[in-house]
C-alpha cells in the first residue's frame, strides 16, 4: 500500500468503514442501495436520476469481525472516471481523491450483466485505481431470459474480485454480499490494464513525487483540478504543463486498451444465447416515439395525470375537510374559553388543516411522476422533445426537470445536474419554477372552487380539472417564453451534446414507488407543516392583536345601547371581530400595501396572505384560514363557504368574483414565492446573482400579468 | 449517414471532443451500430450498439464515421 492510500482520513470522523456503491446509470445501485440501508430513497430509471449523494448506514456481520456498522453511499451513475457532467465529477472526485471526506474503503460495484461489457469497464478503472471492490452482477433474469451464459467463477479470478450474482428486484444475493464485503476491506487487488500501455515520463514523474500507483497517478494528471489539496494539486499542474500532457488523448488511448482487455476477457466468460429479447421495448418505442402516437400519447398521459389528480382526490379531500371542521368545534367546546383556546383552534389548527387536507393530491402527483420515471418513459420523452426544447435553448433532459417541477421546483432544480451543458443548466434553473408545483396546488384548488362550477363538459371531463390543466399549460408556456428571451441574453460558454442511453422498459417496482411517496408526502408536511404552524401563530398573534386604542375604541362604540338597539347580538359579535381584523397589526400592514395590489383586484386580506406565502405559496390557504377564523367566531363552515360568502364593501358584490380569482391564480402561477427555491438555486449556481435574476424577472411577471387579467376581465 | 434499420462499421471518430464520450459508452471501432431510429422531428436519432440504445443529435452522430453499410432489414 503506498501513501495516498493508507492516510489518515480513511475512517473518517467518526470511524465508520466507508462503503460505497458506484455503477452506470439504471444498473439498479438505488435498488440495492434501498435493501442493503432501508432507507427510503427515489429509484428511476431514467440515466442519472441520482444526482445527489445519499448515505445510509448498515451492520454487517462477518465471522471474526463480529458485527460492524458501516456507512453506505449511492454514488451518481456515471460511464467511465473520466467526468462530463456534475453528478459525473461528484463520483470522481469521490473515488480518486484519496484525501476526499468520502473517499471509501471498500466499492460495491453494480453492474448490469445483461450489458456486461460496458459494465466492466467503470468497473476495472476502479480496480485499477486500488480500490478494494466487490462486483454485483445485477439483472441476472435479464440474463437468464435472454438465454446468455457468464461465467462467473471464471470472471473472479481473472479480476481478482469477488463477483456475486444478483436481482436486484429480488433480494436473491443479498446475504452472500453482506457477508463477502468485510473480507475485502483493506484488500490489495490485481491490476486489470496493462500499466505498460498508459505508463510515460510524465506519469513516472508523478509517481514519484506522490507515491502512488501507475494509474492513480494516470489519474492525477487528468483530473488535478478535481484535487481539494492544494500542495498536490500544484505539483502536478506543474508537471503537467512542462510536459504539454495531453489529458484527452491519454484517456482515449486508455479507453481503446481497456475495451480490447475487456473484450478478450469476455469471449471466453460469456457465452451468447439466440437473439435477444429486447424486442419488446422495441415494438412500444416504435409507438411512443412515434411522429404522432409520440406526441399525442405524451400529452394524453399528462391530461390523464391532471385529471386524476383532480378527480380521484376529490372525494378523501372532502372527508379531511369534513374532519377538520368537526375536530375544530370539537376543540373549541373542550377547551376552556380563553387566548391558548384561540390560538389553537384559530392559529395553530385553521393553518394546518389548510394543509393537510392536500396530501391526497400530492400523494397522487408524486405517484405518476414515480411511475414515469420507473418504467423508463421519462426518457423517451426527453428523446421525442429534444429538437423542440433546444430551439428554445434547453436540451431534451430539460424535460425532467420541468415536469418533476410539477411537483416540486428544489428537487427539480437539482435534477437539472444531469445537463451537462452551463447555458442549458442555468436556463432550465431559471425557468423550472414557473411550472405550477404542488404547494400551488392548494391554491389553485381552492380558488377555483370559488369560481368555476363544478360540471362535467363534454360527457366526461371535469370543467375544474380543465381550468387546473390550463393553469398547469400557463405555467409551462411562460416556461419556454422565458427560456426564449434566457436563450438570447446569456452567453454559451461550451457546446452542448445530447448523448444518453435510452434504458429498456421495465415494469415499475411498486414498494420503491410506495416509498417514494411515503418519503415525499413525509417531507411535505413536516417540512411545510413547520413553517405553516410557526407562520399561523404569527399571523394569528398580528391578526388578534392591533394597537390597543383602536382595538379598545371598537369595543366602546358597539358597548353603547345605541349599537344594542340597532343589532342583533350576534351581529355586534361579527362586526367587532371584522372591525377588529382591520384594525389589527396584519390588517395595517395589508392596508399599507393596498394601494401597490389594488390594481390586480387584491385587498388588503390578500395582501396579508401573498406575504407570508413568501415562506411557502400553500400558505397562501393557511392564511386566508386564519384570517377569516380570527374575523368569524363562528368555526362551523370551512374556509371555501366563508371566503365565497365574503362581500366587498365598496361595490356590494362577491369578492372573489371571476376578476379577482383568475387575476389572483395568475399571480401565483408566475410569482417567485418560495424561500426555498431561491435557497437551491443559489447553492446549484454558486452565486447571487442567479436568484436575484429570477426573484426579479418572475415578480414583474406576477404583476404586470395579473395586471392586465384583472383589467380585462373587470 | 445511415438510413433506418441499416447497418454499418464505426471506423473513426472525426469529432475530438465527444470521442471520448462515444468510446465510453461502447462505440467502439470496428463496432457494429444500428440506426434504430428518428425522433418525430426529425431530430435526435437513436442507434443500437451493442446491447444499448443510445440517443444522440444529428450533428454529434455525424462526427462518427461508419466505414461499411449494408441493409440489415
Amino acid at each position: 500500500m503506498n501513501a495516498h492510500q493508507t492516510n489518515t482520513s480513511k475512517q473518517g470522523n467518526n470511524g465508520k468503514l466507508k462503503i460505497a456503491l458506484a455503477g452506470n446509470p439504471n444498473s439498479g445501485k438505488t435498488t440495492l442501495f434501498n435493501a442493503l440501508t432501508g432507507l427510503n430513497q427515489q429509484v428511476g430509471n431514467f440515466p442519472g436520476v441520482t444526482v445527489e449523494k445519499k448515505s445510509g448506514s448498515t451492520t454487517l456481520k462477518g465471522g471474526d469481525r463480529q458485527s460492524i456498522k458501516v456507512e453506505l453511499t449511492d454514488l451518481p451513475g456515471a460511464y467511465s472516471i473520466y467526468p462530463k457532467s456534475l453528478d459525473e465529477r461528484v463520483q470522481c472526485d469521490i473515488l480518486v481523491n484519496t484525501t476526499h471526506d468520502d473517499h471509501p474503503d471498500l466499492v460495491i460495484y453494480v453492474a448490469d450483466a445483461s450489458n456486461l461489457k460496458r459494465s466492466l469497464f467503470l468497473c476495472t478503472q476502479l480496480i485499477d485505481l486500488g480500490l478494494p471492490l466487490v462486483l454485483v452482477l445485477n439483472m441476472m433474469d435479464l440474463v437468464e431470459k435472454e438465454g446468455d451464459n457468464i461465467d462467473h467463477q471464471e470472471l473472479e479470478k481473472e479480476l481478482g474480485v469477488p463477483v456475486i450474482l444478483m436481482s436486484a428486484r429480488s433480494s436473491m444475493g443479498l446475504d452472500e454480499l453482506k457477508t463477502k464485503m468485510l473480507g475485502e476491506i483493506g484488500q490489495s487487488q490485481k491490476r486489470f490494464i496493462d500499466e505498460a500501455e498508459i505508463e510515460t515520463p510524465v506519469i513516472r514523474k508523478i509517481q514519484k513525487i506522490e507515491n502512488v500507483g501507475v494509474y492513480q497517478a494516470f489519474q492525477l494528471a487528468s483530473n488535478y483540478a478535481l484535487l481539494s489539496d492544494e500542495r498536490v494539486k500544484a505539483e502536478i499542474e506543474k508537471i503537467v504543463d512542462e510536459s504539454r500532457f495531453n489529458a484527452l488523448q491519454y484517456q482515449r488511448q486508455e479507453t481503446l486498451a481497456r475495451y480490447k482487455k475487456i473484450n478478450l476477457l469476455l469471449t471466453h466468460i460469456l457465452r451468447h444465447g439466440p437473439e435477444g429479447q429486447t424486442k419488446l421495448t422495441q415494438k412500444l418505442d416504435n409507438i411512443l416515439t412515434h411522429k404522432v402516437w409520440g406526441f399525442a400519447i405524451f400529452l394524453g398521459v399528462l391530461f390523464m395525470v391532471f385529471q386524476a389528480i383532480f378527480s380521484w382526490s376529490e372525494y378523501p379531500m372532502m372527508l379531511l375537510e369534513e374532519f377538520f371542521v368537526i375536530l375544530s368545534t370539537k376543540l373549541k367546546s373542550i377547551l376552556p374559553e380563553g387566548v391558548l383556546a384561540d390560538l389553537l383552534v384559530d392559529g395553530v389548527l385553521a393553518g394546518l388543516s389548510g394543509i393537510l387536507v392536500f396530501i391526497p393530491q400530492i400523494a397522487l402527483l408524486f405517484f405518476f411522476i414515480a411511475i414515469l420515471e420507473d418504467t423508463g418513459y421519462m426518457a423517451r420523452v426527453s428523446f421525442i422533445m429534444d429538437k423542440m426544447m433546444r430551439k428554445v435553448g434547453l436540451n431534451g433532459r430539460s424535460v425532467i426537470p420541468l415536469v418533476s417541477g410539477v411537483a416540486c421546483a428544489v428537487p427539480a432544480i437539482m435534477s437539472a445536474r444531469t445537463i451537462s451543458n452551463w447555458k442549458e443548466r442555468i436556463i432550465t434553473i431559471m425557468v423550472t419554477p414557473l411550472m405550477s408545483c404542488s404547494a400551488r396546488l392548494p391554491v389553485y384548488t381552492l380558488l377555483i372552487s370559488l369560481a368555476v362550477p363544478s360540471k362535467t363538459v363534454l360527457g366526461f371531463l371535469n370543467l375544474q380539472g380543465i381550468v387546473m390543466m390550463g393553469l398547469y399549460l400557463i405555467g409551462f408556456l411562460a416556461a419556454i417564453g422565458a427560456a426564449l428571451v434566457l436563450k438570447w441574453i446569456i452567453k454559451a460558454r461550451e457546446r452542448s451534446y445530447f448523448i444518453m442511453e435510452l434504458p429498456v422498459y421495465r415494469a415499475p417496482r411498486w414498494s420503491s414507488i410506495g416509498l417514494t411517496i411515503t418519503e415525499k408526502v413525509k417531507l411535505f408536511v413536516f417540512e411545510a407543516g413547520k413553517v405553516i404552524i410557526a407562520v399561523s401563530i404569527v399571523l394569528w398573534v398580528f391578526s388578534s392583536y392591533g394597537p390597543s386604542s383602536k382595538m379598545q375604541a371598537i369595543e366602546d362604540k358597539y358597548s353603547t345601547e345605541q349599537a344594542a338597539a340597532q343589532y342583533t347580538p350576534e351581529e355586534i359579535d361579527s362586526r367587532i371581530a371584522s372591525e377588529k381584523l382591520e384594525a389589527s397589526y396584519a390588517g395595517l400592514f395589508g392596508k399599507a400595501i393596498e394601494p401597490v395590489i389594488r390594481p390586480l383586484g387584491f385587498d388588503w386580506k390578500i395582501g396579508i396572505a401573498l406575504f407570508t406565502s413568501f415562506a411557502a405559496r400553500e400558505v397562501f390557504v393557511g392564511t386566508m384560514a386564519t384570517i377569516y377564523s380570527a374575523g368569524n367566531e363562528e368555526n362551523t363552515t370551512s374556509i371555501r363557504e366563508k371566503m365565497r360568502a365574503e362581500i366587498n364593501p365598496g361595490t356590494g358584490e362577491k369578492q372573489y368574483n371571476l376578476a379577482v380569482v383568475f387575476s389572483l391564480m395568475i399571480f401565483y402561477a408566475f410569482a417567485m414565492q418560495c424561500m426555498s427555491t431561491l435557497a437551491i438555486v443559489f447553492a446549484e449556481t454558486k452565486s447571487w446573482k442567479w436568484p436575484l435574476v429570477q426573484f426579479t424577472y418572475m415578480s414583474a411577471l406576477a404583476y404586470l400579468s395579473s395586471l392586465i387579467v384583472y383589467q380585462v376581465l373587470s | 449517414m445511415l438510413g433506418i434499420g441499416e447497418i454499418g462499421v464505426i471506423d473513426s471518430f472525426e469529432d475530438e471532443e465527444l470521442s471520448l464520450k462515444f468510446l465510453e459508452m461502447g462505440c467502439l471501432p470496428g463496432e457494429t451500430i444500428e440506426l434504430e431510429r428518428i425522433a418525430p422531428m426529425g431530430d435526435p436519432i437513436a442507434i443500437r450498439v451493442g446491447k444499448s440504445s443510445l440517443c444522440m443529435r444529428k450533428a454529434e452522430a455525424a462526427g462518427i464515421t461508419v466505414k461499411f453499410v449494408e441493409n440489415g432489414r
